[in-house]
């Protein structure tokens, strides 16, 4: 295999896991921009991801799989903000709370319902989604550079994929372009200037978790009837931790979000062509250290050692009035 | 007549139902609805919760595995609270405890040549330190430099994770052995289980994990407490915690008391290690957390981060934990994971949601003064 | 008395106003018997308030007086009790700022709604955008606002982030963005407390010409000489209830003041002249600048002497928060020292707030909420605060609670603190009580020198005499005051010597017995009649 063709494939296969990250990172950046902190990704894709299998694999219909799994996400979306916007709770409990409930949730009812130690059934070929080849792929193949780019790289994805992608230009819109997008922005600042100039802040936030709750229930839905053939435990695997934090990489911003989703996208998919290869000068590169790096890249951001990460002002704040 | 009166005039619940009642109500909520969850499946929660507490309490072996528990939630419990009262929220106890579990590993495995009586101080010593260690990065960050110690904790558990497998599979594992596991360490480096303890003085008790971490434990819930309500570092740990301001005006560092309340806190999670590497499993391994970290934060919230309520929700999680086990046997649609739900529903209503049922509670109190008041 | 034809409606003690026909007159805001509770607190009671149409309506009163609760019912922004609101003769419901928005109100909070990320033109479309897509409205806007813009005054940059506009400019962009929503009452809430006088003077040539474009204004204050330079009528609140009406033309400020306080103000605190002795505080050109990199201190050489009070008057925001804390060794200086009971302090040595006070220096903090006190502290454990590593307090390793407890109940009964509870939180007191605690664990510290901000603020007026007596006793026990006030008459009464800071600089020094409110007005706002001109370069000499 050529470095070209190798290369294409990581390339690949980073578009492949990167989509979760795009989209729960996009997911955060709503809740987060209305001011309310979201560390519930985790478990509101884990609970998508299970409801999306589970209901796939009962009617056969892939699109109802999606449909329960944007209705659990959206549900446990609504949770944190009956919590943490109705009743001023910490978000950060609340979060924690989701991600634990979702964790066990999972497990208890896909052991009661399918008896399998808490997986669902393989799903059959209807049951997900499958690749959409661009016309003309195969025929280009063969064609040097271009073919590859055009039928390994962009060709033969599932919908999601390009959903997810198309996602980006769309949130950017909504939050530049649109009255929606200005009162998002302005309620994760100042609450009060959204409350004065007669916005309930609260209906701004429900929506913007709503909103939220849709993303995220794409990306467990891409998890188990996408990516995979069914629902594993605990198949997120931290994923909702490391789309927080190509949010905050990308400084709650549409599109570095979206780049910062795909370099630590990238670095998983390098993690695993990278094991037991031994690189000319370097030498093996333990894959620990590479599956480490969005975590230790974030840290490094955060402590401001490159550029300042700087949240919406009223983040992880209860919006009150003052007295 | 003080309390109907301050009810009435002030719309203020009395502190007896503020403390206690209302972190019952929540925990008895959250209960209702794990219920609710088992009705769901299936299965009567009446018959789950006999089952349940047969076998946390029902025979003497349940009991030690009860407390066992009990130990690793009192440590990460206690870790929690003590950075809650510096306004500090560490949801990194499970990765600090896994770096507490590692200095226990790395002293036992050097010096288990040693008498009993040089490794038990080395390994807590190694433990606390650990642990503090790995709170230090994200604590220092957060006083120096403003970096959101929720996030930079989260990111630490994961590098914890990354960094115990890179250790164990490249440097710890026992040559010619597949899983990645250190040796095992000698005999008399381990920590005496209580029943073996309870046999020095003629008192049969069956065995069980349950060791002298125990007792470690339950010293510490009393130096916590001393520490936090009642002495000067203590308080300036809690100004700081209430009102940073507040603190500067009154001279006391801020940044100082986030590294000390953080170390502390890292420390006392780094002491899971000593339960589970040196008095339950005694060798290194992976995952030997398991999550107990988490559970640190519905025990704290619960335990409204007072050492007796931590006492009495680590007692809880721990006979949930015991008695969850024992649940797979007799009903095969329910595991042990009903109790992750309970944990995630605890930390929803005790902590999220602890007000939500105030004003009915204020209204009822209300109702009884207008009525003492009358009559 | 002109009593029949006044507008504002009915005063406590007389019978409820729903009661009174209507004059005839067209009222653009009539309220009829409003409540306000707060959980305890009954913030407005039985309110009522008629303003003519095209008038400019003063409302007056101390703070805490409910004049600004009153004003957020009518904005919507919080809800009443009970009562009803009539809005140009007919009963409108206000539920939320939308509602009183389409009701025609606008209102200038006290505090800004402004995001500070946001363009001037972002804050003022922001619930007003037009559509779901943002560039028509904005367009739109942008014509309307120029057209604003012209017609009052109201001149800035509508492209600039607000963030990077000056507190006089932000009231503008709030003014603009009630127009904009075409308010035709407009309410403003304290508008002249971070204004010089001269930005005042512009604010009132704002005002005078909307009125003259027949938009009604009603002006919440608790200034006398505001009220009588530009208001048509007025309305006093004391308490949480409506206590006159007045034509302004008709009425003097002594009377206003008697009305406001509710009985005759002692405008003089009975002192002995001041004994000064030796020097305890000297400031030789101090300067600091904050974490925004904003020079907030720009050279402040003075001195206290022991036995004497030295007041600084200043309109807040003008670096006495700043110098206070500066002395106070919680913030460091950027250039210059100062030495206290002859330890020198500068930039490479800056005082720490445990060491200073360890020198003899209490302090009682301007914001005792945010500063001074641990809300969720027991009274016993507030008051101890700052002197925590007292080995009085503390035993080898425990702190000794016996002593902690006898300490706070010696300080209550001195202070006169009510309740006497040790272990009553500081939240559950009340403001004056709060401020007899601070006061009280700094003095009884019996420091060389005090230094006190804002002492009354919040507090009622039975503690206020109180809190007054308690300075003036330290004077003349010989020990150093400094006094920091955004209260002219507070400055005034207890002054020994009065210093007036503006824009960082020390402007000048009066003598409490030639000091009036118009030279120390002139002086805050950077201007030394005495001298010709500004006096800020004669002051840095």
């Amino acid at each position: 295999m050529d470095y070209f063709t190798l290369f294409i494939l990581i390339l690949d296969s980073t578009l492949r896991v990167s989509v979760p990250l795009v989209l729960a990172s996009l997911a955060g950046l709503f809740s987060e921009r209305s001011g309310v902190v979201d560390i519930g990704l985790e478990g509101k894709m884990l609970a998508a991801a299970f409801a999306s299998a589970a209901a796939a694999y009962v009617t056969g219909s892939v699109w109802i799989g999606l449909l329960a799994g944007v209705g659990v996400s959206m549900a446990l979306a609504m949770v944190h903000g009956f919590a943490c916007v109705t009743h001023n709770g910490n978000q950060i409990v609340s979060g924690v709370a989701i991600n634990i409930l979702a964790s066990g949730l999972t497990v208890i009812l896909g052991i009661a319902w399918f008896s399998r130690g808490g997986q669902t059934p393989p799903l059959p070929p209807s049951a997900r989604f499958q690749s959409l080849e661009f016309p003309g792929a195969a025929a280009l193949a063969d064609v040097p550079v271009i073919g590859g780019i055009y039928s390994e790289l962009l060709s033969g994805h599932n919908i999601l994929v390009y959903a997810a992608f198309l996602a980006v230009p769309l949130v950017w819109w909504i939050l530049y372009r649109t009255r929606f997008g200005l009162r998002l922005r302005a309620v994760g600042e100042n609450p009060e200037a959204v409350d004065t100039a007669g916005i309930s802040v609260a209906k701004m936030r429900y929506m913007a978790l709503a909103c939220g709750g849709v993303l995220t229930g794409v990306a467990g839905a891409y998890l188990a009837t996408a990516q995979s053939a069914g629902f594993i435990r605990e198949m997120t695997a931290g994923k909702g931790f490391i789309a927080l934090a190509a949010l905050i990489f990308g400084k709650w911003r549409p599109v570095p979000a979206m780049l910062s989703a795909l370099l630590f996208g990238f670095l998983d998919a390098v993690a695993i062509r990278l094991q037991g290869v031994s690189l000319p000068l370097i030498g093996e590169i333990p894959v620990q250290f590479i599956q480490a790096l969005p975590y230790v890249l974030t840290v490094v951001l955060l402590a401001g050692f490159i550029g300042k990460a700087v949240a919406p002002k009223a983040i992880g704040v209860p919006y009150v009035k003052e007295r | 007549m003080s309390t109907a009166s301050s009810v009435l005039k002030e719309g203020r619940l009395p502190r007896w139902a503020e403390i206690a009642l209302l972190p019952a109500i929540n925990v008895i909520v959250a209960l209702l609805v794990g219920g609710l969850v088992v009705v769901l499946i299936g299965e009567n929660p009446l018959e789950v919760v006999k089952v349940l507490l047969w076998g946390a309490f029902g025979f003497q072996e349940a009991i030690g595995y009860t407390l066992y528990y009990t130990t690793n939630f009192i440590f990460t419990g206690l870790a929690v609270a003590v950075a809650f009262h510096c306004g500090l929220f560490n949801i990194g106890g499970e990765g600090q405890a896994y770096l507490g579990g590692l200095g226990v590993g790395l002293v036992v495995l050097a010096f288990d040549g040693q008498p009993f009586y040089v490794i038990l101080p080395l390994a807590m010593i190694a433990a606390g330190l650990f642990g503090a260690a790995w709170a230090f990065i994200p604590a220092y960050l957060q006083a120096k430099r403003g970096s959101h110690i929720v996030i930079t904790t989260i990111m630490f558990n994961f590098i914890a994770s990354t960094l115990m497998v890179y250790l164990l599979v490249n440097i710890f594992i026992k040559p010619g052995q597949m899983s990645p596991e250190s040796r095992e360490f000698a005999e008399n480096a381990w920590l005496p289980f209580i029943h073996e303890m309870l046999g020095w003085f003629g008192i049969s008790f069956e065995p069980s994990p349950l060791n002298m971490s125990f007792l470690w434990a339950l010293a510490l819930l009393v130096l916590v407490w001393l520490f936090i309500w009642h002495t000067r570092w203590g308080y300036e740990l809690r100004t700081v915690g209430q009102n940073e301001n507040a603190a500067r005006y009154a001279g006391i560092s801020p940044v100082r008391n986030i590294i000390i309340s953080m170390l502390i806190s890292g420390a006392l999670a780094g002491f899971l290690g000593l339960n589970e590497i040196l008095g339950v499993q005694h060798r290194l391994l992976l995952n030997f957390t398991a999550g107990y970290g988490f559970v640190g934060i519905a025990v704290a919230l619960m335990g409204r981060s007072h050492p007796v309520g931590i006492l009495l929700a680590a007692l809880l999680f721990g006979a949930l934990y015991q008695g969850g086990a024992e649940l797979s046997f007799e009903f095969p649609r329910i595991t042990r994971d009903l109790v992750v739900v309970i944990q995630g529903l605890v930390i929803l209503f005790a902590g999220a949601l602890e007000y939500l049922f105030k004003p009915q509670l204020l209204a009822i109190f209300r109702r009884i003064a207008l009525m003492r008041a009358g009559g | 008395m002109t009593g029949q034809n006044i507008p504002g409606g009915s005063t406590a003690g007389d019978a409820p106003c729903a009661a009174q026909p209507a004059q005839g007159h067209d009222f653009a805001i009539e309220l009829r018997d409003i409540n306000k509770h707060f959980g305890p607190v009954h913030a407005n009671k039985d309110v009522c308030l008629r303003v003519r149409k095209g008038s400019v309506h003063g409302i007056i009163g101390e703070n805490g007086a409910g004049k600004s609760t009153l004003m957020s019912i009518l904005y919507g922004y919080y809800q009443a009790s009970s009562g009803t609101i009539f809005i140009n003769g007919r009963e409108t419901k206000i539920r939320d700022p939308q509602a009183a928005i389409a009701a025609g109100i606008g209102m200038v909070f006290q505090h800004f709604k402004l995001v500070d990320t946001f363009t001037v033109l972002e804050n003022i479309v922001l619930g007003a955008e037009g559509g779901f897509l943002l560039a028509e409205g904005v367009r739109a806007a942008r014509a309307a606002l120029q057209r604003l813009e012209r017609e009052y005054e109201l001149q800035v940059d509508i492209d600039a982030v607000v963030g990077d506009l000056s507190v006089g400019l932000l009231q503008r962009v709030e003014i603009l963005k009630a127009l904009y929503r075409g308010a035709d009452i407009l309410v403003l809430d304290e508008p002249t407390g971070v204004l010089t006088p001269q930005e005042a003077d512009h604010l009132f040539r704002i005002l005078a010409a909307l009125k003259a474009q027949g938009k009604t204004i009603v002006f919440i204050t608790h200034k006398l000489r505001e009220i009588m330079a530009i208001t048509d009528y007025v309305s006093v609140m004391r308490h949480g209830e409506m206590v006159a009406h007045r034509v302004t033309a008709e009425t003097s400020p002594e009377e206003l003041a008697e009305l406001m306080v509710g009985r005759k103000v002692l405008l003089r605190v009975d002192k002995t002249p001041a004994h000064p002795a030796a020097t305890v505080l000297e400031t030789d050109n101090l300067a600091m600048t904050d974490a925004n990199g904003v020079q907030r201190l720009k050279g402040v050489s003075f001195s206290v002497r022991a036995g004497e009070i030295v007041g600084i008057a200043g309109v807040a925001g003008n670096g006495q928060s700043e110098l206070l804390e500066v002395l106070a060794g919680m913030q460091p200086p950027s250039g210059g020292r100062f030495v206290f009971n002859g330890h020198a302090y500068d930039a490479a040595h800056p005082a720490d707030a445990r060491g200073i006070r360890a020198q003899g220096l209490g302090h009682v903090p301007e914001d005792r909420n945010r500063l001074g006190l641990v809300s969720s502290f027991s009274a016993a454990e507030a008051a101890i605060l700052g002197r925590q590593d007292d080995p009085l307090f503390n035993g080898l390793i425990l702190m000794d609670e016996r002593r902690i407890r006898e300490n706070c109940l010696h300080l209550m009964e001195k202070y006169d603190v009510r309740p006497v509870d040790p272990a009553l939180p500081a939240a559950n007191f009340s403001g004056g009580n709060q401020q007899k605690i601070v006061l009280a664990r700094e003095i009884e510290r019996d420091p060389d020198l005090l230094l006190v901000g804002q002492p009354t603020r919040g507090v009622d007026i039975g503690a206020i005499e109180f809190i007054h007596r308690r300075i003036i006793e330290m004077r003349d026990a010989g020990k150093a005051v400094l006094l920091v006030s955004v209260e002219l008459d507070e400055i005034m009464s207890l002054s020994d010597r009065i210093l007036v800071m503006f824009d960082g600089i020390i402007v000048g020094e009066v003598d409490p017995a030639e000091a009036d409110e118009k030279l120390l007005g002139l002086m805050m706002a950077g201007v030394d009649p005495r001298r010709d001109g500004p006096s800020r370069e004669g002051a840095q000499a």
